[in-house]
C-alpha cells in the first residue's frame, strides 16, 4: 500500500518508489544533553530532489553531516547505495564520499589557495594516478558548467558571494558525485542570485543525474527544486510530501513555513 | 565555587591536549605521510621565521653584551664577557628567546589560520575531499615546528654571538676570530646538546599547541581571534615549564 508522498511522487516523477540510494533508519543524536534527531528515517531515490525543511538549529545540518560520515548518529544505520556508512572504517568512507558531494553553506572553499587549486584538491586526493592534461580537463569542464572558467587562477577572496558559490558547486561536481547534499545553497545571496543558483543546481542535477538532499529555508527555493519536502521538527520527520501536497495542509505547524 | 570550576576547566582542557597529542602520535604518524605538505609548512615556518629570528637574536646578544660589561669591569673580568655571554647565549637566552619570538609568530599563526579554516568548514571540506585533515594540517605542522625550532635556534644563536661580537667592539677592540675562539673553547657538548634538544620539545610544544587550539576553535571572529591569542599564551608558558623540566633533569644527569 502506497504512503500519501509516495502517491504524490508517482504523480510527479511518473515512477513508484523502487530505487533508494539513501536509506536513513531510525537515527538519534545528541550532543551532551540537547536531543537534535530522534528516531528519524528517510528514503531518497535515484534522480530525486528532497528538500528538508526545519527550524533554525532543528538538526538538518547535522542530518546531512551523518549521512557523509563526518557525525557519528547515537543510533540507527545509513545506507548508502547499499552500504552502511555508520559502520565503516576511515578508507572505506574515504571511497564512498567519492559518490557523494557536500556543498557547504560557506562554501568552505580553501583561502589559501586559487580556484584551478581548490577545483585540484579532490581530484589529486581521491584520484592520486590522473594524467595532468586530465585533470585540466576536468577542472575546464566543471567551471564551464558554472560559467567561471575566467576565474581559474583567481584567489577565493576576490569573488564574490554568487561566484563563490559557483565554484563551490564546480568544486562538489568535479568529482561527479551519484548524491549531492546542499546545506543552504541559497542563504545569503540576493534573490536573483539565489534563483540563478537554483537554476544551476536544476540543470547540473539533469547532466549527471545525481540525487540530492537540500537543506533550505528559502521557500522559492524549496518549490523550484524539491520533488519532495521533508519537515523535520523535534528531531522527527513530522511531514513528508511534495511542495504543493505541505503547501495545502491545514496543519498550522506545517502551514508556518509556507506563510 | 569559582575556583573549583577554575580547576575542573584547567584539568579539562588537559586531559583534552594530552587525548590531542596522543592522537598525533597514533594517527598523525602512521602513513602515508604528507611529505609535499610537510615540506611546504617547513619553508613557511622556517625560512620565513628566520629574518625576525635573526633580528631579535642580533640584538639580544648585542644588549646582553653592554649590560653585561661595566659588573664584569667593576670585578676585574672584563676578558671573560665572550665566554659568559657565550655560555649565557648557547645554553639558555637562545633557546629561550628564539623559541618565545616563535611561539608569538607561529604559534599565533597556526591557532589562527587552523581556527579560521574550522569555522568556515574548510576542515570538514577536506575531509570529504578524501583527505585526514589531522594528517594534513596538524601532523605536517607540529613536525615541521619541532624540525625548524632548533635550526632556528642555532642560527639565532650565531646571529646573536655576532651582535655580542659588535657589543664587545663598541668599547674596545677585539679580533673577530679570537672572539669566537674564546667562546667555543668554553662550550662544551653539554651545554649545546641540552639546549638544542630542548628547542625540539618547545617547538614540538608551540605546534600542538597552536593546532589544538586551532582545531578547537569556536565559532565567530572572536573564537578565531582567541585561538591564536591563546595558542600564545599558553605555548609561552609550556616553554618555561619545559625548560625548568630540561633543567632539572641536566642537572640530575650531571650535565650542569
Amino acid at each position: 500500500m502506497e504512503t500519501v508522498a509516495e502517491k504524490d511522487i508517482i504523480k510527479k516523477k511518473g515512477y513508484a518508489l523502487s530505487d533508494p540510494v539513501i536509506v536513513i533508519e531510525q537515527i538519534s543524536k545528541k550532543f551532551d544533553t540537547n536531543i537534535i534527531l530522534t528516531d528519524f528515517s528517510l528514503q531518497v531515490e535515484r534522480e530525486e530532489n528532497v528538500v528538508v525543511l526545519g527550524k533554525s538549529g532543528a538538526g538538518k545540518s547535522v542530518l546531512i553531516k551523518c549521512i557523509i560520515g563526518l557525525l557519528k548518529p547515537d543510533k540507527g544505520r545509513i545506507f548508502v547505495f547499499g552500504e552502511d556508512i555508520t559502520a565503516m572504517d576511515e578508507d572505506a568512507l574515504a571511497k564512498a564520499r567519492t559518490k557523494i558531494g557536500f556543498l557547504f553553506q560557506a562554501n568552505a572553499l580553501y583561502d589559501s589557495m586559487t580556484v584551478r587549486e581548490n577545483l585540484e584538491f579532490p581530484l589529486r586526493r581521491h584520484w592520486n594516478n590522473l594524467k595532468e592534461s586530465e585533470v585540466s580537463e576536468m577542472v575546464k569542464e566543471a567551471l564551464d558548467n558554472v560559467g567561471l572558467f575566467h576565474t581559474l587562477d583567481m584567489m577565493p577572496a576576490a569573488l564574490s558571494g554568487g561566484m563563490l558559490k559557483r565554484i563551490a558547486l564546480a568544486r562538489t561536481l568535479i568529482l561527479k558525485p551519484e548524491i549531492i547534499l546542499y546545506d543552504e545553497p541559497t542563504t545569503g545571496l540576493d534573490p536573483v542570485t539565489a534563483r540563478e543558483i537554483d537554476q544551476l543546481i536544476l540543470t547540473l542535477q539533469k547532466k549527471y543525474k545525481t540525487s540530492s538532499i537540500i537543506i533550505s529555508h528559502d521557500m522559492n527555493c524549496v518549490r523550484n527544486i524539491a520533488d519532495r519536502v521533508v519537515l523535520l521538527l523535534e528531531g522527527r520527520c513530522y511531514a513528508d510530501g511534495t511542495y504543493e501536497t505541505l503547501e495545502q495542509s491545514s496543519d498550522p505547524k506545517i502551514n508556518q513555513f509556507f506563510e | 565555587m569559582p575556583i573549583i570550576s577554575d580547576t575542573r576547566d584547567f584539568l579539562d582542557q588537559v586531559g583534552q591536549i594530552s587525548r590531542f597529542t596522543a592522537r598525533f602520535f597514533s594517527h598523525g604518524l602512521k602513513p602515508k605521510f604528507e611529505i609535499k605538505e610537510l615540506l611546504a609548512q617547513c619553508y613557511l615556518i622556517g625560512y620565513k621565521s628566520f629574518p625576525l629570528v635573526g633580528l631579535t637574536g642580533f640584538i639580544m646578544g648585542l644588549v646582553l653584551t653592554m649590560q653585561l660589561r661595566p659588573s664584569l669591569v667593576n670585578y676585574g673580568v672584563e676578558s671573560q664577557l665572550p665566554v659568559m655571554v657565550g655560555i649565557a647565549i648557547v645554553r639558555e637566552i637562545g633557546p629561550v628567546i628564539t623559541a618565545l619570538i616563535f611561539a608569538g609568530k607561529i604559534g599565533s599563526s597556526i591557532g589562527a589560520e587552523l581556527g579560521s579554516m574550522k569555522v568556515t568548514e574548510q576542515i570538514d571540506s577536506m575531509e570529504v575531499s578524501g583527505t585526514n585533515p589531522f594528517k594534513y594540517l596538524v601532523a605536517t605542522r607540529v613536525i615541521a615546528t619541532s624540525l625548524m625550532l632548533p635550526i632556528l635556534t642555532i642560527l639565532g644563536d650565531a646571529v646573536s654571538l655576532f651582535g655580542a661580537y659588535v657589543g664587545v667592539n663598541i668599547k674596545s677592540v677585539t679580533n673577530i676570530k679570537f672572539f669566537f675562539l674564546q667562546i667555543f673553547n668554553s662550550l662544551s657538548y653539554s651545554d649545546v646538546l641540552p639546549a638544542v634538544i630542548k628547542t625540539i620539545f618547545f617547538g614540538f610544544a608551540v605546534g600542538i599547541i597552536g593546532c589544538y587550539k586551532g582545531f578547537n576553535s569556536t565559532k565567530g571572529t572572536q573564537g578565531v581571534g582567541s585561538s591564536a591569542n591563546s595558542a600564545v599564551v599558553l605555548s609561552s608558558v609550556l616553554i618555561f615549564v619545559i625548560d625548568l623540566l630540561t633543567v632539572q633533569l641536566t642537572n640530575l644527569m650531571g650535565l650542569n
